[in-house]
């Protein structure tokens, strides 16, 4: 039995499971058990690929070589922390009349599905599939963001639906000139979506099919990734929808979308012999970059404050990925990691504090510090790790962006570090009265759970200050497969 | 593999477009889901004809699946939503039909420009029917962007998507079976959803009108 | 110029003057049936137009020579393009005058002086009616010549003739940029020959009238005249569309016989037009007047997508 099998399995059984019983009280338990058994498959299947290097399961039709496997990892470890995270929170909606039973168990079933889809996504072979699942994630997080049904949370769900749905669109047509250009050498038989058999033989790919192919696939994914122009779904969906499922979109989905684009990258590199691809890739990440800088400024909601700060590092990653070279995409690679842990942890930290404050407007946050000490230290420290303060990880990543940035794109530093700074100040203005301001609430009902908190923050800490060589190596196998 | 058949793909082709263009310049909601059931009828046929034309029986099933879910299911589906939400009427365009039919030129130049060096190359069939299908993509995703109301909305999502579909038979001879079921699936469910939804927004909004959802905005 | 070509042609412009009633004979049977009336009988066109010609002709007070001139040559302008149009065959004497940009101009000359009369006389209907002609004309012109032009695209020559031994005697093909403008010519055909949803041809009475505004001053002969000009341009018109979209049967000899032999598929094509022709005016609503530009601009961008498609499909 191949442990892929668990991993892929386990979460969609668990969706089915909790599609029945997801409304009863106990459902929340459940959900963290299946989160943890799928971390737990995770860690099987990646203890696997360590030792025995790269592997194919079920024929051809799934493929786990060090890109996808840490970030299955990566995936499986948050899905399970924000499951324990969403334990009490969601007792406290419960509490406060904005979830009930039978939304509970939509949320729920959904949330599994959701793991379960982005995990497909990862290990398929087949760029079809990648497609596929792509978009099954998407109608799962398209019921999660409407799960409380207000007016707002209708809005944002639609938008992101109509938007995604318009980009992942896209992405289908890049998909179908991709198999085009790969019928041509494959035959038109299954084998042509396969990415290893596209990888292959990607030197000898039509490069015109393929330019045109990759700047599909670049919109089509880059709307999931968030890029401007096409982010305006992101901020809304984080806002509207429960605070878990803005940690797992922020978390996970981003990053998956993004593996689509490398790997997309990855053939059309092959093909292209130019830097089509990393153009595109630079220029778009940088433009995220900047524009969410300026947007961060004119927030209220400190939900929609951190999704912007997702655009931003998603930008950077993507320009990271688009300069390439080991350097380069070693750091895009440490970054999603890091980005991953540590906005998760601040998406952990800003739900306890609304759910104080009762409001998720940041005039109505104040004085954290008083009220929560831990849920106050930890988004202090959360916003701290991402503005890239050493010595947390984002430092290490981001150092590495900008010197190779500074080496080898010199025009684009300085629109890096100006979008940075203004970044950095823009969140810490908001974040520092958050956390030591004057305030009067009350105190929760529940006791936060924030061991996931810290559990992130450690390791964002740890990655910032040493990275264990199995990692290490891992990063530089992805990095070198990538190329540039 | 006779070229009378490959002539017939192309004509297909253009109706296709054809009525693309005709659903972006068209008021009416009723009107709106007939032109989508053609377009679905249309597609199926090319699909059967291309299966015939390449001997590929698997395009036989998704021709009949295509029949099933684009001219049988889905506008049942939309007729439903329309009579229980009861909005019949005419719709207004956020841009004036001109103006949306002359940006509709536009794109349709766009995109045959973007699929001449691949129809120069391309070996398929039906070479230009790359572009005519890029074509009516994008004109489906403008008539998304041009409407100011849920339901046409969503039938311009799936005006895209039969677009999309014509573009992966007509130019590749339909992508493999499994990925081919997995777009339905997807298909079906995400108008499932978007049907539900219609619901709900006329529950929160008393309206379709998606200018209503303009709420959150940056300020 | 030798005797049976002169013949031949005589005989089509004469088969175009007697048929012509007659489509429009058919077309009213067909729409009084579809709207649950008791139908005029096919020979309705032909009594009004022997009662036109036997009644009195009243000339207005200002009436200039032009107003007198105009139905003469408008009949003329509607009797030659139906000789030009390749009706019957296309190997006749005056064939190779049968050039698109030609018969647009024909058209367009009939339409200049039917306005100029209409307000030669002065009332405010007439000038009203100009002037929408002329609103009409100025989108259905463009739209018209690019058809042509898609279509020549393909025979690679603005001939009508051309085009008809192209598709109709050669090896069978399809051409889909002919969808296009197969589309854009029945909308600019509706346009032209004044029927619903541009026009109203039933009506006296409203304000929105266009064609009949125009010949509001008119009785007589004139009328019979202009009255037969507007059957002859419906019949040149569905020839036209016919020689383009469905060429098949048309002769490509000078014979009389063979023109003979091709009398009864013309008749049995235009049956079916005159048909369908009803069916689209009875199943839509007449517009706006100012919804014409929208639908004429339509059929433009129809044209123009058509002559994309043809130049992105090559061929």
């Amino acid at each position: 039995m191949h442990p892929l099998l668990f991993v892929l399995g386990i979460p969609l059984l668990g969706s089915l499971l909790l599609a029945f019983t997801g409304h009863r009280p106990v459902a929340r338990a459940v959900n963290v058990a299946v989160s943890f058994a799928t971390l737990l498959a995770a860690g099987t299947l990646t203890a696997d690929v360590v030792a025995r290097g790269p592997t194919f399961a079920w024929g051809r039709e799934f493929f786990i070589d060090p890109l996808n496997v840490f970030l299955v990892t990566l995936t499986a470890f948050v899905g399970f922390t924000t499951a324990v995270f969403s334990r009490p929170y969601m007792q406290v909606e419960l509490a406060h009349g904005k979830m009930t039973a039978p939304r509970l168990r939509l949320y729920h079933s959904m949330y599994q599905l959701f793991l379960g889809t982005m995990l497909f996504a990862l290990t398929t072979n087949n760029l079809g599939i990648l497609w596929v699942a792509m978009e099954a994630a998407t109608l799962a997080t398209v019921l999660l963001v409407s799960v409380y049904r207000t007016a707002a949370s209708l809005e944002a769900a639609w938008k992101y639906f109509i938007l995604c749905g318009v980009g992942i669109a896209q992405a289908l047509f890049g998909t179908v000139l991709l198999y085009m250009a790969a019928g041509k050498l494959l035959g038109s038989s299954g084998g042509a979506l396969l990415w290893t058999n596209l990888e292959a033989v990607k030197g000898s790919l039509d490069p015109d099919i393929m330019a045109l192919a990759f700047a599909f696939l670049f919109i089509g994914y880059g709307t999931k990734v968030g890029l401007a122009p096409l982010h305006n779904w992101l901020p809304d969906a984080h806002a509207e929808g429960p605070t878990p499922v803005s940690a797992v979109l922020s978390g996970l989905l981003l990053n998956v979308a993004l593996y689509g684009i490398l790997r997309c990258k990855v053939l059309a590199d092959g093909a292209l012999h130019n830097h089509l691809a990393s153009g595109l890739m630079m220029g778009f990440g940088l433009l995220s970059v900047v524009t969410a800088a300026f947007f961060l400024w004119r927030q209220k909601d400190v939900k929609r404050l951190f999704a912007y700060s997702s655009i931003e590092h998603m930008g950077l990653i993507t320009f990271a990925f688009g300069m390439g070279g080991p350097i380069a995409n070693f750091a895009g690679l440490l970054h999603m990691t890091v980005h991953s842990l540590v906005k998760s942890a601040i998406f952990f930290a800003v739900g306890h504090a609304a759910q104080k404050a009762g409001t998720q407007a940041m005039d109505g946050i104040r004085g954290l510090i008083t009220v929560s000490p831990t849920v106050g230290w930890g988004l202090m420290l959360g916003s701290l790790a991402i503005l890239g303060l050493p010595p947390f990880g984002v430092f290490a990543s981001e150092f590495l962006i900008l010197t190779t940035a500074m080496r080898e794109q010199a025009w684009a530093t300085p629109f890096l570090l100006l979008a940075l700074g203004v970044a950095f100040a823009a969140i810490f203005a908001r974040v520092q009265p958050m956390v030591f301001g004057e305030t009067s609430v009350r105190r929760l009902p529940h006791p936060p759970a924030l061991l996931p908190v810290f559990a992130h923050l450690g390791l964002g800490l740890m990655l910032g200050l040493y990275i264990p060589p199995y990692l290490n190596a891992w990063y530089a196998q992805a990095a070198r497969l990538l190329g540039g | 593999m006779s070229a009378f058949l490959s002539q017939f793909i192309n004509l297909l082709a253009a109706i296709l477009l054809l009525l693309a263009f005709a659903m972006l310049s068209q008021r009416r909601i009723l009107s709106l889901i007939h032109l989508f059931t053609l377009q679905g009828a249309t597609l199926a046929v090319s699909t059967a004809v291309v299966g015939y034309a390449t001997a590929q029986p698997h395009l036989y099933f998704s021709a009949v699946l295509t029949l099933l879910l684009k001219v049988i299911l889905i506008p049942l589906l939309l007729h439903r939503v329309i009579d229980r939400l009861n909005v019949r009427w005419d719709l207004e365009t956020l841009i004036n039909i001109p103006t949306t039919q002359l940006a509709g030129i536009v794109l349709v130049m766009f995109a045959f420009y973007l699929a001449q060096p691949i129809a120069q190359i391309s070996a398929t069939i039906a070479r230009g029917t790359l572009g005519i299908a890029l074509a009516s993509v994008l004109l489906s995703f403008m008539m998304m962007i041009t409407r100011s109301k849920a339901v046409p909305q969503v039938i311009g999502f799936l005006a895209m998507e039969n677009g999309l579909f014509f573009a992966a038979t007509a130019a590749t001879y339909g992508m493999p079976m499994v990925v081919e079921l997995g777009i339905a699936l997807d298909v079906l469910v995400g108008i499932l959803i978007l049907g539900v939804f219609l619901f709900h927004i006329r529950e929160q909004f008393d309206s379709l009108d998606i200018r209503h959802l303009e709420k959150l905005k940056e300020d | 110029m030798n005797a049976p070509g002169l013949f031949s042609q005589l005989l089509e412009v004469l088969i175009a003057l007697a048929l012509a009633p007659l489509l429009t004979g058919w077309v009213n049977q067909c729409r009084a049936w579809l709207l649950n009336k008791s139908a005029p009988p096919l020979t309705q066109p032909y009594r009004k137009l022997h009662k036109l010609f036997h009644k009195e002709l009243v000339l207005a007070e200002h009436a200039s020579s032009l107003y007198r001139a105009v139905p003469y040559l408008v009949f003329g302008c509607m009797a030659l393009a139906c000789a030009i149009i390749p009706t019957l065959s296309t190997d006749l004497p005056l064939s190779p005058a049968a050039d698109a940009v030609a018969l647009v101009g024909l058209f367009a000359l009939a339409r200049v002086f039917q306005s100029l009369a209409a307000m030669d006389v002065g009332t405010a209907f007439g000038t009203l009616g100009a002037r929408r002609e002329m609103l009409i004309g100025f989108l259905a012109e463009p739209a018209l010549l690019m058809v042509l032009f898609s279509a020549s695209l393909l025979s690679r020559s603005t001939s009508l003739t051309t085009l008809v031994d192209l598709f109709a005697h050669r090896e069978l093909a399809i051409y889909p940029s002919l969808a296009f403008a197969g589309v854009a010519f029945t909308l600019v055909s509706l346009a032209e020959n004044a029927r619903i949803p541009v026009d109203n041809p039933a009506t006296h009475l409203e304000l929105t009238m266009v064609h009949e505004a125009l010949l509001l001053e008119y009785s007589g002969r004139h009328l019979a005249l202009l009255e037969w000009a507007a059957s002859l341009k419906l019949f040149a018109y569905s020839c036209a569309g016919l020689a383009l979209f469905f060429p098949w049967g048309i002769a490509d000899a000078r014979t009389p016989q063979a023109m003979l032999l091709a009398l009864p598929l013309l008749a049995a094509k235009l049956t079916l037009g005159g048909a369908l022709l009803a069916l689209l005016e009875t199943a839509s609503a007449k517009m706006r007047i100012f919804r014409v530009p929208e639908f004429l601009g339509s059929a433009f961008l129809l044209a123009v997508i058509g002559m994309l498609v043809n130049i992105l499909l090559g061929v």
